[in-house]
């Protein structure tokens, strides 16, 4: 298990060199921060000057390295338009962004893996119909129309619910039900298929013909072994859900690392964006190291696997 | 191939209708979707009292039609959504033939890519990005394919990986033929029907990561109509007019419905087995 870990950590720190790489090409080769980051009546000598503050004049290897420097380092820049560390206005927001993630994500792996559960033993029946019918409408639905219709109905029409901001746990219901209702979509999908597919092999069988209760084969036999892909799907679709929290933190004005993001994007506050991109790139990068822990322990084959 | 039944083109109708709409806009838009008039701001549906019949699903803050800007932002959603779509089954599925094909050096740093990426939040990168370049339909457009070239290029490698040990390939290549004959004569044919499921369920996709762009103000910019650039102004004033929030959203879900749900009836018809990786 230690030997595993360590080979995870060792790709996790490689696909974290990717993505910073990523973000400095996203933002580096796309365009020049410099003349997106001045007002459009600029002169050229505020150009040239700003290219030579932020090191662009300098050769894009050069730029590569001072920028992993940087990533490495926290230093991210000053923020033009609240003239801080734009690392510490991020950090700041982390744990709302956090909060509404972790909460959507919650919502949905109690409300889908049931469901899943139930539609996959009730195969082709009523039930199986109309939990499916959920999943297929909750993928085509967008996070932030799902939003607005929520405020609409629940705050505006009905009055039960605040619009926005953070602070009480009324606050968080609907970005959470929002954010987590098309992931809980898909993973409803996928546990019955998971399930189904379980459902199926021989050993089920064996327990049920030793006369375990069907309590007992379901939730001790078939879920377990079904929680493989669904783990992964939950590792990876906890990226979907961080950048799914950017468009429901602009929706309920929910002070976190998105909507600063996105905010800052429309003032031109360069070094906010790139450290908001990098904050949650990394902290999806970060997750999926644990659920790939998480992984190695749920089926012990997994770590041997990927040895050879 | 098993029978396509007839009721499973159903939720083709939406798509259909939208389409038609797209192409057909200058013709069936009752009213410009971009010139408005600001004595008739706001108006509800015609349903609904106070509403007209010239105006069935109302107007908006500045007085435009809403159906006309249904009609002609479906034309602006969809290019757009087609084009993605075109540009990165293209170009995902071309990384992964080669990639599985040749193996090895490319095929490692292809798959490094493939990791990186998927470790990187989309709506992310499309902010990084868009940050920079600025927001525009071309930008999008590339900004989109990026997104879902990765979900061709790793489905592709994987099957191309197993196909070309088959024996026809192998005979093809002993009989000498070259590379490029073998990739798009002999291998290509046999993924296309995957291509086209994947591509199919990236269509709907990337209506929502379009729609959800513009809505953030980083996709299609006004005037220009677009079902989530609509929503983004709508959503300000839901209190007063929630005609201008829900139908631009209703449009959106019941196209990406109809296009997924397409999407499972072409998988299952075309290829059973695709059934649980193409979609998660």
């Amino acid at each position: 298990m230690l030997q595993y870990g360590v080979r995870k950590l060792a790709h996790t720190l490689l696909v974290a060199l990717g993505v910073v790489t990523l973000v400095f090409a996203a933002l580096r080769l796309s365009g020049d921060p410099a003349a997106t980051m001045l007002p459009g009546d600029a002169s050229v000598e505020e150009l040239v000057a700003l290219r030579k503050t932020l090191g662009l004049d300098k050769p894009l290897p050069v730029q590569y390295a001072s920028f992993l420097v940087g990533a490495v380092t926290g230093d991210f820049g000053i923020s033009f338009r609240h003239q801080q560390p734009a690392l510490g206005l991020v950090m700041d927001r982390l744990p709302a962004t956090l909060e509404l993630a972790f909460a959507a994500l919650v919502l949905a792996v109690v409300v889908a893996v049931p469901l899943g559960i139930i539609a996959a033993l009730n195969r082709g029946r009523l039930a199986d119909v109309l939990a499916m019918a959920f999943a297929v409408v909750g993928q085509a639905t967008p996070y932030f129309w799902m939003g607005i219709m929520l405020i609409l109905i629940v705050s505006v029409e009905l009055g039960w619910l605040p619009t926005s901001g953070r602070g009480s746990f009324a606050h968080l219901i609907l970005p959470a039900i929002t954010l987590g209702t098309h992931f809980a979509a898909s993973l409803a999908r996928l546990t019955r298929t998971a399930m189904l597919e379980v459902l199926g092999q021989n050993y089920v069988t064996t327990a049920r013909a030793k006369g375990l209760p069907e309590r007992t084969v379901i939730l001790a036999h078939a879920l377990k072994n079904a929680s493989v892909p669904v783990v992964t799907l939950i590792g990876l679709q906890f990226g979907t859900l961080l950048g799914g929290a950017v468009v429901t933190e602009t929706i309920f004005a929910w002070p976190g690392v998105g909507r600063l993001a996105v905010q800052s994007i429309f003032v031109r506050d360069y070094p906010v964006v790139q450290a908001g991109v990098f904050v949650l790139a990394l902290s999806f990068v970060a997750i999926n190291l644990l659920v790939d822990l998480l992984y190695g322990f749920l089926d012990p084959r997994i770590r041997t696997e990927d040895a050879a | 191939m098993r029978r396509l039944r007839w009721y499973l083109l159903l939720p083709a109708v939406p798509v259909i209708v939208a389409v038609a709409a797209a192409l057909l806009a200058p013709w069936v838009a009752p009213s410009s979707p971009t010139s408005g008039n600001l004595a008739a701001r706001l108006r509800p549906p015609a349903w609904v009292q106070g509403g007209s019949v010239q105006r069935l699903l109302g107007t908006d803050l500045l007085g435009r039609d809403l159906l006309s800007r249904l009609i002609w932002g479906a034309r602006i959603s969809l290019l757009i959504a087609l084009a993605a779509t075109v540009l990165g089954a293209v170009v995902g599925s071309l990384i992964g033939l080669v990639s599985g094909y040749y193996r090895g050096r490319v095929d490692r740093v292809v798959t490094k890519l493939i990791d990186v990426q998927l470790a990187f939040p989309f709506v992310l990168l499309a902010i990084a990005v868009i940050a920079v370049a600025g927001a525009s339909i071309p930008v999008l457009v590339i900004v989109l394919a990026i997104g879902s070239w990765v979900g061709h290029a790793r489905i592709i490698r994987g099957l191309v990986l197993s196909l070309r040990e088959r024996d026809y390939v192998q005979a093809a290549r002993a009989l000498g033929a070259r590379t490029p004959r073998i990739l798009f004569r002999h291998l290509l044919p046999e993924i296309l029907s995957v291509i086209l499921i994947l591509a199919t369920f990236d269509v709907g996709r990337i209506i929502i990561l379009e729609s959800t762009l513009s809505f953030l103000g980083l996709g299609v910019q006004p005037p220009t109509p677009s079902w989530g650039s609509d929503l983004r102004d709508a959503a300000a004033y839901v209190r007063q007019a929630w005609w201008t929030s829900v139908f631009p959203g209703l449009a959106i879900m019941v196209v990406v419905l109809g296009v997924n749900l397409v999407g499972d009836a072409l998988r299952d018809a075309l290829d059973p087995r695709t059934q649980s990786r193409a979609r998660a």
